[in-house]
């Protein structure tokens, strides 16, 4: 961490931005560069668990009929998802999977929005290792669910025989296959991180070009500038993006549940 | 220190391949999150609106139920005073029936009594009148004979002849008055 910041105070950051530049030293042990049990990003995604834990325990210890502010404030994000997502999706029997979906948007979009909070400025989902964690369980989750629901063999069938003609099924089942049980994962999983870092390799880039074209030649300074503002035009896109990536993929993940309750194909 | 570390040949990363030990600690921590709000808040917030939803339930019940009461007192009152007033006109009419029969009787009765009155008038004055014609004709009788003798001295004082004479001379008198 001191490092980086060494590196910019000194103007020496290296422009353009590297892939390295998402693999910060670790904190414990100090400075090393192939341990990653405990880095800033790791240490992000315990203080966002930490923050939801005590705020939603905070806001609900003493839950009232009228509620107060906070416990108002804490209501209304479980309602939000719980109403416009999981039962709007999933219909009335998605109730029982409100907590998780809620859980895991709030999750996503508090570390989402590390992005964009001074002194964090980076989003651990922007290491794949985290949207992935995720998405496997989305996706454990949608077949476990099918296949309780409907049983093995009628769950298997629902998703991978659509209602067509017998001589289009041999292309349609190899679709449907790879579409519902290989696909999906990785397209949870890679559409967050691929936002998350494209949005911070984007703020690195203006960041880091201004100080390089300003270290270049003094008459670049008012491109300089103009770089830093688009970089404070581009904050204000990717807060559009994380919150929308966080809605994206809770309701991905509902629309995977819903698809595996479904009684049709 | 980073930078040159960069420089000096650092395993570099695939950002595509997870980082094992990343997989591990953020699997731990989102479990600790979901295990916590999963058990202790969500729930308790389902609680809370199903709550929510009894209380206003409950209270639009309530309120349904003094309202169907009061209907009901509405239309329990509205029978009596129905009833008070069909009550009301009917001793009214009553009361009027009564009148009337009264006013009748006491007419019956003032129309008897001055018929009564009349009657016993008449009768009267027929016997006054019967008792004066009677007295006027004897005395007339004796102030004529009286004066006649006086006229004509006692010759005529013969009794019979006097009666007759007498008689005949008030018929004359009376059938004179008729005519």
């Amino acid at each position: 961490m001191f490092g980086q910041a060494n590196v910019l105070a000194a103007g020496q950051a290296e422009f353009p931005p590297k892939v390295e530049d998402f693999y910060l030293p670790s904190i414990l042990p100090w400075g090393a560069h192939d341990t990653y049990w405990f880095t800033k990003v790791t240490a992000m995604v315990w203080i966002a668990v930490g923050v939801l834990i005590i705020f939603f325990l905070a806001s609900y210890r003493k839950p009232q009929l009228v509620p107060t502010k906070k416990q108002w404030f804490a209501e209304s994000i479980y309602g939000f998802v719980r109403n416009n997502i999981a039962v709007d999706m999933i219909g009335h029997a998605g109730v029982r999977f409100a907590p998780y979906f809620t859980t895991l948007f709030c999750f996503v979009l508090l570390t989402n929005a590390f992005a964009i909070i001074p002194f964090f400025q980076i989003s651990p989902n922007s290491h794949i290792a985290f949207p992935a964690f995720l998405a496997v369980i989305s996706y454990v989750l949608f077949n476990y669910i099918g296949i309780r629901h409907h049983g093995f063999v009628k769950y298997f069938r629902n998703s991978l025989i659509p209602p067509a003609p017998w001589y289009i099924l041999p292309l349609l089942i190899p679709i449907e296959f790879f579409s519902t049980f290989l696909v999906r994962p990785f397209s949870l999983a890679v559409r967050l991180f691929a936002n998350m870092f494209a949005g911070h390799m984007l703020l690195l880039v203006f960041t880091l070009g201004g100080f390089a074209m300003l270290s270049a030649n003094a008459w670049l300074a008012p491109v300089s500038v103009l770089s830093w503002v688009m970089t404070i035009a581009l904050t204000f896109l990717e807060f559009l993006v994380i919150v929308l990536q966080a809605y994206v993929f809770t309701v991905l993940t509902a629309s995977y549940v819903q698809g595996a309750l479904a009684e049709e194909h | 220190m980073f930078f040159l570390a960069a420089e000096g040949g650092e395993t570099t990363h695939n950002p595509i391949i997870p980082l094992w030990q990343e997989v591990v600690v953020g699997g731990i921590a989102f479990i600790v999150l979901c295990f916590v709000l999963m058990k202790f808040v969500f729930p308790r917030m389902e609680q809370t609106f199903q709550a929510r939803v009894d209380a206003i339930e409950g209270g639009i019940k309530r309120a349904e139920a003094a309202q169907a009461e009061a209907n009901q007192l509405l239309e329990q009152y509205r029978a009596q005073l129905a009833e008070a007033r069909t009550d009301a006109a009917k001793i009214r009419d009553d009361a009027r029936a009564d009148a009337e029969g009264i006013r009748q009787d006491i007419l019956a009765k003032a129309r008897e009594e001055s018929d009564r009155i009349i009657a016993a008038g008449k009768e009267q004055l027929a016997a006054e009148r019967a008792t004066i014609v009677r007295e006027l004709r004897t005395e007339v009788g004796t102030i004529a004979v009286d004066l006649a003798s006086k006229i004509v001295g006692e010759s005529l004082a013969d009794e019979a002849r006097r009666k007759g004479t007498v008689d005949r001379f008030l018929s004359g008198l009376e059938s004179a008055g008729a005519r």
